[in-house]
């Protein structure tokens, strides 16, 4: 076969939905053997673009070229004979079962019995540990997939898509549970794909790792290609204002934050398990942003958590403005005026099919409570649609079923909900993980906000970017224990790198 | 703000999924009468909405523990239960066979209020187990489901009654209650529908404009995002379980009055018509949707089918084919709206 300059080209892409034109003349050429990512804000039509491909949608106009040759792809099945695999956002795994089950799902090798097939766990086995040498991977096949970290998970679908001599394999938003190591590690594996002549289609919103990882960059906005550049001529600050239409200034609003007197202050906080954060103490002040930084595992969602009465503390005191207190249910946690916004939006957040009015009151209806126990369904929605317009969430109404919003909508709208409840001390944790550019400038902003009104914020955030750029302080675990506490002055994300692997052996 | 670079939906189409059932209904009435053009009367309407009163309260208890994603298989041996109890406590003194050979004539509310008090009471150790013990609700309403008919059997069976059904029931319970009627001749409303109706608008009020009632669509949404929020999931669950059984504590009364007897064999099944009633209603299983009008119409599909077929001559048998493929029809139908979103 003649090798042709382009392994995937996508033509001039058109998909119209009733009243929104979602992809407008787009075209992708990937070359073989190279990563190419594909950028844009949340709703730029990304996603749209991959559904085409997968054959999930059927594009209005234009055609996809594999090596030249025009194709048909009706679903992901069709995509996955031609060589193009997805790995997903979501990982779709079946955690009670072994990782070799995993990867051999639905095409286990088999072996006859007599008359009877019976499946080859040999040759699984012996087929699964190949396959891992082969891509570097370090992986046990009989291990259950539920005992996996998020990282090992994704090797497991990559494995999946090179057995099935994926050609293309696209990634979506790869590094959104990742951090440090784990992303490393990925990259690794992903430059022995690209040694394998397998080209990969890289979605992010991390720009830094984009840089560091793409050979070319395709970006889009509001459904048209912006245009694709070598990764070499591109910076962060191109990037952004290629992404957004606008150059960004500054990619965090200004502090002015005066922390005052202490508010919280948690003294020797241990979990009852072993694993888990230990002798964690340390104080919050009043219009101050404590960044907690670290690695996946460092036990920081655990801990503030466990602030909030979500898992159980064996010893350790919580002091709220000089007082002892107890907190053993979220119930606790917000009579003492916390509030937690956590870091699974989907699970633990919104309730998808309940309208935005519902999902902004929940945490706190007796505001709304009036005479015979009845909600007073105005103010509610009054409230709401101020918050709405407040936030500038995007929502065609405030009837809107939650579900139908963008990630960062969402966000706002889970932010919108703990406001209500009128909190002094607001956790934050990974406020802006999957949300797009534009979004996450204002979240900041609504963060830099509220500490200029006094109220007090603690954010785990796995982006040094971000906890630079926002924190008063950054507070680093690892490994459950508090490795150090940077003060204002200095602090590089090697002075969290090395505060983070303190601990490690 | 708005903005109309959202998904937008297809305006008809939604229209047809959001009032489907009631679609349904009309199409049902439309066919039978078709048929035979005598079926559309008020005598009909009458009779219709008389079957389906007991079996609405029932469906709108099933709904509040739908609503929280739980399934509550003890409604119909509930309904048994109460039934039994009120019957035997309502007989008249020169009845032969009496349960309580030496009971005064008590005032008609004290046995109604027991009878409920004693659904709420089961229904509230459901919900304790539910929340409490954390056993699913499927399983813990099945034990329970179990169990009350093993209590209401003891109960029926106790001495001088004997497992024999009970009748000789007062006439301010059957005839004026469970007979009676506001209006005359065929313009009339009975008092059992007006009851259906009362507690229809009563479960109205607590689902939507109640912190109680958005609680429960919050936990049946997403339980772990209830939980941050603060709601106290444990006394929410409690409440529903209990309310839920007082419902079908009154279901079971109005259906001894209605009928003038009880055995402890009544309420075989009406879980299972209860939880159609609610799934063609648009009630979704997996919690967290669901509505009162909706509910309604679900039951009212049912007593159409019912009555309807019988007058137009169709086979008991293709009753049940036809009810059974309504019911897997409108779920078909239901999940195509949440598949799509994908």
């Amino acid at each position: 076969m003649p090798e042709n300059e382009f392994l995937l080209e996508m033509t001039n892409i058109s998909k119209d939905f009733p009243g929104v034109k979602a992809l407008d003349k787009v075209t992708l050429q990937v070359r073989p053997g190279t990563v190419h990512s594909l950028m844009g804000e949340n709703g730029a039509g990304k996603s749209t673009l991959m559904k085409c491909l997968f054959g999930i949608y059927k594009p209005n106009a234009g055609e996809i070229l594999l090596n030249g040759h025009k194709i048909e792809i009706n679903n992901s099945k069709d995509a996955l004979d031609r060589g193009i695999s997805m790995i997903h956002q979501e990982l779709h795994s079946v955690p009670r079962r072994n990782v070799m089950e995993n990867l051999w799902l639905g095409r286990f090798p088999l072996k006859n019995f007599g008359p009877i097939k019976l499946i080859d766990d040999k040759r699984m086995y012996q087929d699964s540990m190949a396959l891992f040498k082969d891509l570097g991977m370090d992986l046990d096949p009989r291990v259950l997939v539920g005992s996996l970290s998020v990282s090992k998970i994704q090797s497991i679908e990559i494995a999946k898509a090179v057995s099935y001599q994926a050609k293309v394999i696209v990634m979506d938003e790869p590094t959104s549970s990742l951090t440090g190591n784990e992303v490393e590690q990925l990259f690794k594996i992903i430059r022995s794909l690209k040694s394998r002549g397998v080209s990969i289609i890289y979605i992010s919103h991390k720009i830094e790792e984009i840089l560091e990882i793409s050979d070319e960059v395709t970006i889009m906005r509001d459904g048209k290609r912006i245009g694709s550049w070598l990764a070499t001529d591109l910076t962060t600050d191109l990037i952004i204002s290629k992404m957004v239409g606008r150059d960004l200034t500054q990619r965090f609003p200004e502090r002015h934050n005066t922390p005052g007197e202490t508010v919280l202050r948690v003294e020797g906080l241990t979990s009852p398990f072993s694993k888990a954060f230990k002798e964690v103490s340390f104080d919050l002040r009043r219009g101050e942003i404590l960044g907690i930084g670290g690695l996946v595992g460092a036990q920081r969602t655990e801990l503030i958590e466990a602030l909030f009465g979500m898992r159980t503390v064996s010893s350790g005191k919580i002091f709220i403005n000089g007082k002892q207190v107890k907190i053993k249910s979220p119930m606790d946690a917000k009579k003492h005026k916390i509030a937690l916004l956590t870091e699974e939006r989907r699970a633990t957040g919104i309730f998808p099919v309940l309208p935005i009015i519902e999902n902004t009151v929940m945490a706190n209806m007796n505001r709304y409570i009036s005479p015979y126990f009845l909600l007073n369904q105005k103010t509610m929605r009054q409230d709401v649609e101020q918050r709405i317009e407040q936030m500038r969430i995007k929502t065609p109404s405030s009837k809107t079923q939650i579900k139908n919003l963008s990630g960062g909508n969402q966000q706002k709208v889970l932010i919108a909900r703990w406001l209500l409840t009128e909190p002094e001390i607001l956790m934050l944790d990974e406020p802006t993980r999957g949300i797009d550019v534009g979004a996450k400038f204002e979240i900041y902003s609504i963060i830099a906000d509220l500490v200029q009104q006094g109220k007090s914020i603690i954010m785990i955030s796995s982006e040094m970017p971000e906890l630079i750029g926002m924190s008063d302080r950054i507070m680093v675990m690892c490994e459950g224990r508090l490795s150090g506490i940077l003060e204002e002055t200095h602090r590089t994300e090697e002075d969290i790198m090395y505060l983070a692997t303190k601990f490690m052996a | 703000m708005k903005n109309s670079n959202l998904i937008s939906v297809n305006k008809v189409g939604s229209f047809f999924f959001q009032y489907a059932i009631y679609f349904v209904l009309l199409i049902l009435i439309l066919g039978i009468t078709a048929v035979d053009p005598t079926f559309l009367s008020v005598n009909s309407i009458h009779d219709i909405l008389l079957q389906s009163a007991t079996r609405a309260i029932i469906a709108l208890g099933a709904a509040f523990v739908l609503i929280t994603g739980g399934v509550d298989l003890s409604a119909g041996r509930m309904v048994g239960f109460a039934a039994v109890i009120s019957a035997s406590m309502l007989q008249i003194q020169e009845y032969s066979h009496r349960f309580y050979p030496g009971l005064p004539n008590l005032p008609l509310w004290v046995p109604v209020l027991i009878a409920i008090f004693m659904g709420l009471l089961v229904g509230a150790i459901n919900g304790l187990i539910v929340s409490r013990l954390s056993v699913p609700p499927f399983i813990a309403t099945l034990g329970s489901m179990v169990a009350v008919l093993g209590l209401n059997s003891l109960y029926f069976d106790m001495k001088p009654n004997q497992s024999q059904p009970i009748g000789g029931l007062r006439p301010d319970f059957t005839t004026d209650l469970g007979s009676g009627f506001i209006g005359n001749g065929v313009y009339s409303i009975p008092y059992i529908v007006i009851i259906a109706l009362l507690v229809a608008v009563i479960v109205w009020v607590i689902f939507n404009k109640t912190r109680l009632g958005k609680s429960m669509y919050a936990i049946g949404g997403n339980v772990q995002a209830a939980i941050v929020s603060g709601i106290n999931v444990k006394r929410v669950l409690l409440y529903v379980y209990a309310i839920a059984g007082a419902l079908y504590g009154l279901a079971g009364v109005m259906e001894a009055a209605r009928t003038g007897g009880a055995t402890s064999n009544y309420g075989n099944m009406y879980e299972l018509d209860a939880i159609a009633a609610c799934v063609v209603g648009g009630v979704s299983t997996a919690g967290g949707i669901g509505t009162v009008p909706g509910v309604l119409v679900g039951v009212l599909i049912f007593g159409v089918i019912n009555y309807g077929l019988t007058y137009i001559g169709v086979s008991p048998y293709w009753q049940l084919i036809i009810k059974g493929l309504i019911i897997i029809a409108a779920v078909a139908f239901d999940i195509r709206k949440y598949l799509t979103k994908k």
